[in-house]
């Protein structure tokens, strides 16, 4: 998944280390019921709301725009799916599909507005943050739409059985390790120098080991949760359709340097487009993920998550200004809040702090890597 | 001997080891009037940089005094203190402030909390009465005309009890009215006691207007003559005059018919009153090397980007490709009709700094390697980077090194290479060795020549005279939008170009 720039693993390395150092202050202070698998299972599951959420606005950043809207669409996606499925009692498989679509359409509105139309995307996605509300609270008349179907349960509430979950597990660290052995593969016969085999069979062991431990423990307390082989498999999906397809590079490419791009032929408005359109479509899993978990769809829900969204993103390297970034850092990104966010609860502390130490951790963040670049 | 107000003692400034100053000497006396010559690039704007304290104080080599004094200036600011003040061709003033906001901003009459309104409207009044501007001190800006601009300038210079003004090409985006005004202006300036350094590449003002006329050619101090008695042709020469050397390794190649014809191509922004290309005809014929001259502005890069579809005004042209007329809307278009461009400016058009050579280098041909939804085939992706990277002897560590650690020269042969991905039937290369060295001079030169062997044709927009000639198979000029002169490149000397870019007057044509 990373190549061999330097800053990049530098970033990388500090993201497992911040995410070390959280999990061993918590262990310490909850006495060990921090890494207890019914919390790890409930902390992961937490994650993939924002997780998801990180996945589609990783894209939008990278290209060097911001989405505001998040938050709002996410309610209002939700509100949908809970509207058909409770109101009109729509099957589970209709109601995912018009509620994805429903983000694709709202996502490509978003990014028609911002790259034809020319409008700064912090300006249309402000607007769409106002305006997806209000439609979701009048659709709704201000009430909760609830309960919804236990075929929708499924999506943010079930768990997989034992048997699907290791072969799964055991299929993505074949594949991590083919994946690794290919490269290297291409790259010798290409000539670009490799990194020594040592290192990078050592990473990849280490991711193998990790992902084995985090199934251990899920499977000794419920099983894998949907939600979280979701995002698992979403995050597959993005990370290739960023690092291995014309889209991807594209994109990169546009926040890298627009003007360069357009001159090289890109159609930089459509790719934009498509990165809103992409980004809607992952707000509409968060939605249905939160939906189901909530067990309800309320005007209130996903207030503020696009800055969640954004947090995880910019903990996890992607610089705003463009260009840089990757799906995996957004993951860690949005692991290291939800850790944060558990630790804090199981520790009682208070709201307040919770918002606080937040904020200083999102300033923290980005100052370190501000400073690390300048002494580049 | 009474004391100069200016004297500059052999100036030197190296960028990087390459000297762009050797030795420039000037002075100065009040109420004189003294004009800088020299091709683009020639060393006139770091001579003013150094000058006005842009680079301070012991980043160069040589002294300065100013009425008598050392020099030690840390910053413009130090420099507009002694008296000192630039204005330089991008004027500075903020569009959406009056001319009374701009000519007092940062030195705002007043304490903090209150500003002395009547005071500051009062001299503005007086300032502009100066400068024989016919505004009221309210006015915005950007209600003003470019020449009106440029009269704020000289007032606000002025506000700054100014001693030496120093226009850089202030005329170059001016009407022939507002040059007149503004000409009379600065002579009654200097019978005011101000001095005045101007630098203009109009060489009929610079007769007009200068007691003296310092010529600079490639950071050599070529000669200061007094202005009586000098002729345009005497400073064309001393601008020009040096020999062609053996840097250009022309190499015979057979030229073949028309495959491009541009009729009637014109661009202009929106708003403006002058057009940036007007009317400009030409063709261009199979393996063929076509010069494009002119001074910076003249609109050469403009056409540039009318034939690749990236000009940000409205452009109109009748353009045929083999015979099929062609309407180039975007540079996609360009692209798939096989015209590829070099954009002039490296940074901002050509690089993509974060990402690796090799990705540069294949972002037009992405959909070459990907199937059909997408996914890039990273082994025919490679294998065309290795190609192109030994091809064209780009010098990196790796093909997966960012770009931005490459030198100038070797990122240029990275996006020729992106635009030979392209494989395209016209190559546009609009200054491809600015900024470059000699070595990867002559290897993009020798590649100019392989490529037009194999039938290609170029396109080749150049500041540098010595370029244009020993490279170019034929050469056009343009001048103010305009195309006022083609040339064949047998017997064609800089002086012949130089006139034709420079001169008002048709000659040569």
């Amino acid at each position: 998944m990373f190549k061999t720039i330097k800053t990049s693993q530098l970033q990388l390395f500090a993201m497992l280390a911040a995410m070390l150092l959280i999990v061993v202050f918590f262990s310490f202070a909850t006495d060990g019921a921090f890494v207890s698998p019914r919390n790890i299972s409930n902390l992961i599951r937490q994650t993939a709301i924002v997780g998801v959420l990180a996945i589609g606005m990783v894209f939008v950043i990278i290209s060097a725009e911001i989405d505001l809207s998040v938050g709002s669409m996410m309610g209002l996606l939700g509100g949908i799916a809970a509207i058909l499925d409770v109101w009109f009692h729509f099957p589970i498989l209709l109601t995912v599909l018009i509620t994805v679509v429903s983000g694709l359409v709202l996502g490509l509105f978003n990014g028609w507005w911002v790259a034809y139309q020319k409008v700064p995307s912090f300006i249309v996605t402000l607007a769409g943050m106002l305006a997806f509300r209000g439609i979701l609270v009048g659709l709704t008349d201000g009430a909760t739409v609830a309960p919804t179907s236990s075929s929708l349960a499924i999506v943010g509430q079930s768990y997989i059985p034992s048997g699907w979950g290791i072969s799964v597990v055991a299929l993505l660290c074949l594949g991590l390790v083919a994946r690794v052995y290919t490269r290297r593969q291409a790259r010798q016969k290409h000539g670009v120098e490799n990194q020594s085999a040592k290192f990078e069979y050592a990473k990849a062991t280490i991711a193998v080991s990790v992902l084995m431990g985090l199934l251990f423990i899920l499977e000794s307390y419920r099983g894998i949760p949907t939600p979280i082989l979701i995002m698992g498999g979403l995050i597959l999906i993005a990370t290739y359709v960023a690092k291995r397809t014309s889209f991807g590079r594209r994109v990169y490419a546009i926040g890298g340097n627009i003007e360069a791009t357009r001159m090289s032929g890109v159609n930089v408005e459509r790719t934009k487009m498509l990165v809103f359109g992409f980004n809607g479509m992952m707000v509409a899993v968060a939605a249905l993920i939160l939906t189901s978990r909530l067990g309800a769809g309320s005007p209130a829900a996903g207030n503020m998550a696009e800055l969640d969204a954004i947090a995880a993103c910019v903990i996890g390297g992607t610089s705003l200004a463009g260009g840089v970034g990757a799906v995996f850092g957004a993951i860690m990104g949005a692991l290291i809040m939800a850790s944060l966010d558990n630790g804090m609860s199981m520790l009682d502390v208070p709201t307040f702090w919770q918002l606080i130490v937040k904020g200083m951790i999102l300033l923290l963040a980005v100052w370190l890597d501000v400073k690390t670049k300048k002494a580049q | 001997m009474k004391q100069p107000l200016l004297d500059m003692r052999g100036i030197i400034k190296s960028f990087s080891g390459v000297r762009a100053l050797n030795g420039v000497s000037i002075q100065l006396d009040p109420g004189e009037a003294l004009s800088i010559c020299g091709e683009n690039g020639s060393g006139k704007s770091t001579l003013m940089k150094v000058l006005s304290g842009v680079w301070p104080f012991g980043s160069y080599e040589g002294e300065i005094y100013f009425e008598g004094n050392l020099v030690k200036a840390s910053s413009i600011r130090d420099t507009e203190a002694l008296g000192i003040v630039i204005i330089h061709q991008e004027l500075a003033l903020v569009k959406e402030l009056t001319v009374l906001e701009n000519i007092f901003l940062g030195n705002e009459l007043g304490s903090f909390a209150r500003l002395n309104d009547e005071e500051m409207h009062r001299r503005t009044s007086e300032l502009l009465a100066r400068v024989k501007l016919d505004v009221l001190p309210d006015t915005p800006i950007r209600d003003l005309g470019v020449g009106q601009q440029q009269l704020v300038e000289i007032a606000k210079a002025l506000n700054k009890n100014v001693k030496l003004l120093i226009l850089d090409e202030p005329t170059s985006s001016l009407t022939t009215t507002e040059i007149e005004i503004l000409l009379n202006i600065v002579s009654e300036l200097k019978q005011q006691g101000i001095a005045c350094i101007y630098i203009s590449h109009k060489l009929e003002e610079v007769l007009a207007l200068s007691n003296w006329v310092t010529v600079i050619r490639d950071g050599d101090h070529i000669d200061t003559r007094s202005a009586e008695n000098l002729t345009q042709n005497d400073i064309i020469s001393m601008m020009v005059g040096r020999e062609l050397d053996e840097l250009f390794p022309r190499e015979e190649h057979d030229i073949g018919d028309v495959i491009l014809k541009v009729n009637h191509a014109t661009a202009k922004q929106a708003g403006a009153s002058r057009a940036q290309v007007e009317d400009v005809s030409f063709e261009l014929r199979q393996g063929e090397i076509l010069g494009i001259a002119g001074l910076i502005g003249s609109g050469r890069t403009e056409l540039m980007q009318c034939l690749y579809g990236s000009y940000d005004g409205n452009y109109e042209a009748e353009v045929e490709l083999h015979g099929e007329s062609l309407a180039i809307r975007s540079q996609r278009t360009a692209l798939e009709a096989g015209i590829a461009m070099v954009p002039e400016d490296r940074k901002r058009h050509g690089i993509v700094p974060i990402m690796s050579v090799g990705r540069n280098i294949t972002l037009s041909v992405l959909s070459q390697y990907s199937s059909w939804f997408g996914a890039i085939n990273e082994d025919q992706e490679s294998q065309d980077i290795d190609n192109y990277i030994a091809q064209l002897k780009v010098k990196t560590a790796s093909s997966e090194l960012s770009i931005k650690n490459l030198s100038g020269g070797n990122q240029q042969k990275a996006i020729i290479a992106k635009c030979l991905l392209t494989h395209p039937k016209i190559l546009i290369l609009d200054e491809p060795t600015r900024g470059i060295d000699v070595g990867a001079k002559y290897e993009i030169y020798k590649l100019m020549f392989a490529l037009v062997k194999q039938g290609m044709s170029i396109i080749m927009v150049s500041s540098e005279l010595s370029e244009v000639i020993g490279i170019s198979d034929r050469v056009l000029v343009m001048h103010e939008g305009r195309l006022k002169g083609q040339f064949d490149h047998q017997g064609l000397t800089q002086e012949m170009i130089m006139n034709c870019a420079i001169k008002e007057d048709t000659a040569n044509v």
